[in-house]
């Protein structure tokens, strides 16, 4: 089994080729709040074209890593660039290729929704015609034209979550960072702005996407890095890592503590690992154990299960909650 | 161009002004005409002359200069204070080439702009109470304006510090009132005892009011241009301050 450790980044001067394609290059970063780590010397990078998941408990580090590539956080040490724009040397010019939604709604609610995007567009310098074309491409691509002139208060919150969207894209960003881009939204406006987010994906825009959603992750990232207590634990393609680290399915059995007991020792004639959680047995198998299935027959309730991000995520992070 | 980065919050501000102009403009003239009604006109029957200017024409250029600093502060106070912590627009702003230093000059200069209108709006109205300004009252605009990026700027700090809206309480009631009464707007410093007298010329609003009342009537008999160049160097040193404040709050 692969251990947690960050894989060896490819070497930034093997090729020019492949050091172009590097949208985000970060080495070493650490933030300290007071005596308190919140980034402990994290590294990674992110290709042209990747949607890479950013995941991790509260107070994993996320936001902080986040806000360090925006410049919203003083970083303590290490070295962080975007598009070859030293972060946070070239601050301004990196911020005119990125596109951020985030996490809370920050719409100009005194504003009408094309005004907001209007306005946003004029903070990049985008005005007149060129701005009043691209909010109207922007507010059919995310199906909001009937909306133009509404006030922000009036829209539901799928529509400002796409409204979001559109005025994170109004300067053509090639980076896009979703922080919880779906977050207390119903199925239906989750899956339009997934949409919407692929067919991004499909044009080459790269993303950063963080969400406590993993099937979101999961669904829509090539690739994620899992933050916990400011460290990478891990980071892989997600069905990769799943198989590595979890396993193939998931067995969640329900009983006494008599016959969990006795499950567990049975589990152990074929290749898996289990967990014991209050009144419940899970196993993860690593190779195909359903012929142990006539053994839980009797059980009080089972179900098998293909291993999953969140089954990972739990694994590395542990069932404990996380408050700060 | 870069150094004009900051009129696009300025423009943004605006947008939103021109929807609730009715109500802000009242809000901001309502408290000096008032003022001036009351006290010049009511009050002022009764008064002697001062250096030759009625109590009306006395007290209508320091007023003029109160709303300045009035709007000029509520606007960077009140207004500014939302759009940090409520609306989140200088969050929003954060993610974009704009940087801390273009968003405290748009809020500045936007609060001196309506700063400035307040005056010219005032200004424009005295004739209807019997004042009628000199044609130096042009060449006062642009000191107005000054005294109103100072407040703005002064407003902007509170913000930057501020926790809630209650703390403008502190600023209101122990900055801007207290200039609004002792900054020579209502009675004249000349008598004052000499010592006492230098710590109301050195409030930041008394050069101010005493520049108003020079322009507007064509009297230059105190040095003019010290004040200006000295308000001028306090205004500067004040922008610069509310960048720091506001950055320190912004950025962790």
């Amino acid at each position: 089994m692969t251990s947690t450790q960050t894989p060896p980044q490819p070497t930034v001067a093997v090729a020019p080729a492949s050091n172009d394609d590097i949208i985000v290059q970060v080495n070493g970063l650490s933030k300290f709040f007071g005596s308190r780590c919140a980034v402990d010397n994290i590294s990674f990078a992110i290709r042209q074209g990747e949607c890479v998941g950013f995941l991790g408990p509260n107070g994993a580090g996320k936001t902080t890593t986040i806000n360090m590539l925006l410049g919203l956080v003083e970083k303590s040490g290490g070295t962080m660039s975007i598009m070859h724009f030293d972060i946070p040397g070239q601050q301004q010019e990196a911020k005119r290729l990125i596109g951020v939604v985030p996490q809370t709604d920050s719409l100009d609610p005194d504003l009408t929704v094309e005004e907001n995007l209007l306005t946003y567009a004029s903070y990049f310098n985008i005005t007149g015609r060129k701005a009043r074309a691209r909010s109207a491409d922007l507010l059919q691509f995310f199906a909001l034209a009937n909306r133009r002139k509404e006030i922000i208060e009036h829209l539901s919150g799928g529509q400002r979550r796409r409204l979001l969207l559109a005025r994170a894209l109004i300067n053509e960003p090639k980076l896009l960072i979703l922080d919880e881009p779906t977050v207390g939204l119903d199925p239906q406006a989750r899956h339009l702005i997934w949409e919407r987010l692929e067919i991004l994906q499909e044009q080459g825009t790269t993303m950063l996407l963080t969400s406590h959603y993993l099937d979101e992750v999961e669904h829509l990232s090539n690739r994620v890095l899992i933050l916990d207590h400011g460290k990478i634990v891990a980071q892989g393609v997600p069905q990769q890592l799943i198989t590595q680290l979890v396993g193939i399915d998931v067995f969640v059995i329900e009983g006494t503590t008599a016959e969990l007991d006795a499950l567990e020792k049975s589990f152990k004639q074929c290749q898996a690992t289990t967990e014991r959680v209050n009144d419940k047995l899970y196993v993860y198998t690593q190779e195909d154990c359903s012929r142990l299935e006539s053994l839980l027959k009797n059980s009080r309730s089972w179900l098998r299960r293909p291993a999953n991000l969140e089954d990972l995520f739990i694994q590395l992070t542990g069932r404990s909650l996380r408050e700060s | 161009m870069k150094y004009l980065r900051f009129r696009t919050l300025w423009l943004r501000n605006s947008r939103v002004w021109r929807k609730h102009i009715m109500a802000t403009l009242i809000g901001n003239l309502g408290q000096p005409l008032l003022f001036l009604l009351a006290m010049g006109y009511g009050l002022g029957r009764e008064m002697q002359t001062i250096d030759g200017l009625t109590y009306l024409q006395f007290l209508a250029p320091g007023l003029v200069t109160s709303s300045v600093m009035y709007s000029a502060a509520f606007e960077t106070t009140y207004g500014s204070y939302t759009r940090l912590s409520m609306q989140k627009t200088y969050e929003a702003i954060l993610m974009t080439p704009l940087g801390i230093t273009d968003i405290a000059l748009g809020e500045i200069f936007w609060g001196a702009s309506k700063g400035l209108l307040s005056a010219i709006i005032m200004l424009a109205m005295l004739p209807l109470f019997g004042v009628w300004p000199s044609v130096w009252t042009l060449a006062l605009l642009p000191v107005l304006f000054m005294s109103g990026v100072f407040f703005a700027a002064f407003g902007l700090i509170m913000t930057a510090l501020a926790g809630s809206y209650e703390f403008f309480n502190y600023f209101i009631s122990l900055i801007l009132t207290p200039l609004f009464l002792f900054s020579g707007i209502f009675f004249p410093l000349k008598t004052i005892a000499p010592l006492s007298r230098i710590f109301f010329e050195l409030l930041p609003l008394t050069p101010i009011v005493t520049l108003s009342r020079m322009f507007c009537y064509g009297q230059f008999h105190e040095p003019w241009l010290l004040k200006i160049a000295g308000s001028l160097l306090l205004t500067l040193f004040t922008c610069w301050l509310s960048v720091i404040f506001l950055r320190k709050r912004l950025i962790q």
